[in-house]
């Protein structure tokens, strides 16, 4: 079990009543799959504003950046850099730069 | 003494507006889900305390929000504030609108360009809550399709008769996306419900949602290959008085419309109006021949016509228009009134309200004959409905 720092962007904060950044316990391998799942089973109220609730697809106009690299493209599946999976890094959910 | 309560849903975020009887003097509560596109807010007939809000973003998708104290706290239904989260899967998914495939397939539908595109859920347009149950909401959802919850909005099921009619690869949007705006429940028969849907007409259900029939006879639409046919239209907005629920006004695409058998035959009512290109349409709560729209220019330009805002009143249900200007800007205006945006309150005198793509929100305590404004500078107003309260 991995302790993961996540910031969330504003909106999202509000909704799950946090602050900027969050940290979760994942189970290994620490991927953006179950980041995700850690994430939404303590935030319930977050499903579905970050991937759809059927495909479980990134939403279109959210990024996943960590270390200073675009994770938004990488497979669900991939291991997280392991600064990320050590808790060094956060694992950052971002709006795409249009705002919202 | 009475009270109103004026829920305004914006392009970023939701207010609450409140007064007396007199409606003058006002306090305004907001914004409520900052920065988040607020489609509709509504409030519960049988509980006026209960209150559903569709909370939408193009980046975070949808999220159902519900007050149970009328607007002062909110919370997603199944997610109660502060109440600790239990580990595991979640019980209830408030802004899951998934399609019931199972019971009607998922066709496509047609695309701006009269392709095939497919049925893709966006976000909730309008939330109808039950006449009877503080409990049982409507949702009508982009794309097109008919939501129901019962359990207070924490879960939702789509009522696939009517995307199942046979029709839907004739359906196609319209500008703002092809939407399920309106829901109409009658309150004479809890099996009648009216729906209408932007491009594709209205619908009845005589059955309580299990199968549904096009009224869109007498509806003449020169945007789509046969004019009359009894699918394309864009019906913007219909309107009932729950005191008389077989009489339906309908605000179309172009042209004012009455039925007077329950959307079975529709006859044109445009009269002596400036245009009847529009988007809202409106029923005097105690007058059910006295009706009301906002003129827009037309459909490529999207604001009052002439530079003036003017609400047009019928007397007579229709074909006689008066221009409403008293307390209205009448040169330099340019805003846009949108489907939801107008309501109406059950006082005496009745109470009529909207809001526009400028952040105005304007009342009249006097059945239209002045108007002032609520506020001046929201955020551009999707919605706007009214409760009155005891």
């Amino acid at each position: 079990m991995a302790t993961i720092r996540v910031e969330l962007p504003q909106h999202l904060r509000t909704l799950a009543h946090v602050g900027r950044e969050i940290q979760l316990e994942v189970e290994s391998p620490v991927t953006q799959r179950t980041v995700l799942d850690a994430l939404e089973a303590r935030y319930p109220m977050l499903r579905g504003t970050i991937r759809d609730h059927g495909t479980l697809q990134r939403r279109a106009f959210l990024r996943f950046f960590a270390c200073e690299e675009d994770l938004s493209h990488e497979a669900p599946d991939a291991p997280l850099p392991e600064a990320v999976a050590s808790g060094k890094e956060p694992f950052l959910i971002v709006g795409a730069i249009a705002g919202g | 003494m009475s009270k109103v309560r004026v829920l305004v849903g914006t392009k970023k975020g939701a207010f609450i507006l409140t007064a007396d009887g007199k409606r003058q003097n006002w306090d305004v509560s907001g914004p409520h889900f900052a920065g988040w596109e607020l489609y509709h807010l509504k409030g519960s007939p049988a509980d006026p305390n209960r209150i559903y809000a569709s909370q939408t973003s193009g980046w975070f998708g949808q999220v159902i929000q519900r007050s149970d104290d009328g607007g002062k706290t909110w919370h997603q239904p199944g997610t109660p504030p502060g109440e600790p989260v239990a580990p595991g899967p979640p019980k209830t998914v408030s802004n899951k609108f998934a399609y019931d495939a199972a019971a009607a397939p998922l066709t496509t539908h047609q695309w701006y360009d009269g392709t095939q595109h497919p049925w893709e859920f966006k976000r909730v347009w309008h939330l109808e809550p039950s006449l009877t149950d503080p409990n049982t909401v409507y949702a009508g959802v982009e794309d097109a399709a008919l939501f129901r919850s019962t359990d207070g909005g924490e879960n939702w099921h789509e009522l696939p008769g009517l995307r199942g009619h046979g029709t839907g690869p004739k359906w196609q949007p319209g500008a703002g996306g092809m939407c399920l705006h309106t829901v109409i429940l009658d309150p004479s028969n809890p099996d009648r419900i009216y729906i209408a849907i932007s491009a594709a007409g209205a619908f009845r259900t005589d059955d309580g949602g299990k199968s549904w029939k096009p009224i869109n006879k007498g509806l003449y639409s020169k945007y789509i290959p046969n004019p009359t046919a009894e699918i394309g239209h864009c019906v913007h907005h219909i309107a009932m008085n729950p005191t008389r629920p077989g009489v339906l006004f309908m605000q179309k695409h172009w042209d004012v419309m009455r039925s007077d058998n329950a959307g079975d035959q529709w006859i044109k009512i445009s009269g002596n109006l400036p245009t009847d290109f529009g988007f809202v349409i409106d029923i005097h709560s105690h007058e059910p021949e006295t009706i009301y729209v906002i003129p827009i220019k037309s459909d490529g330009e999207h604001f009052v016509h002439e530079g003036k805002l003017r609400v047009y009143r019928s007397r007579t249900g229709g074909n006689e228009w008066e221009a409403l200007t008293k307390g209205l800007p009448q040169e330099n205006c340019y805003v846009n009134v949108l489907r939801d945006a107008m309501a109406v309150d059950t006082l005496d005198k009745c109470g009529i309200y909207f809001g526009t793509s400028g952040g105005q929100v304007y009342c009249s305590a006097d059945a239209g004959d002045s108007w002032n404004p609520i506020v001046r500078d929201l955020p551009a107003v999707l919605s706007v409905e009214v409760q009155t309260l005891a």
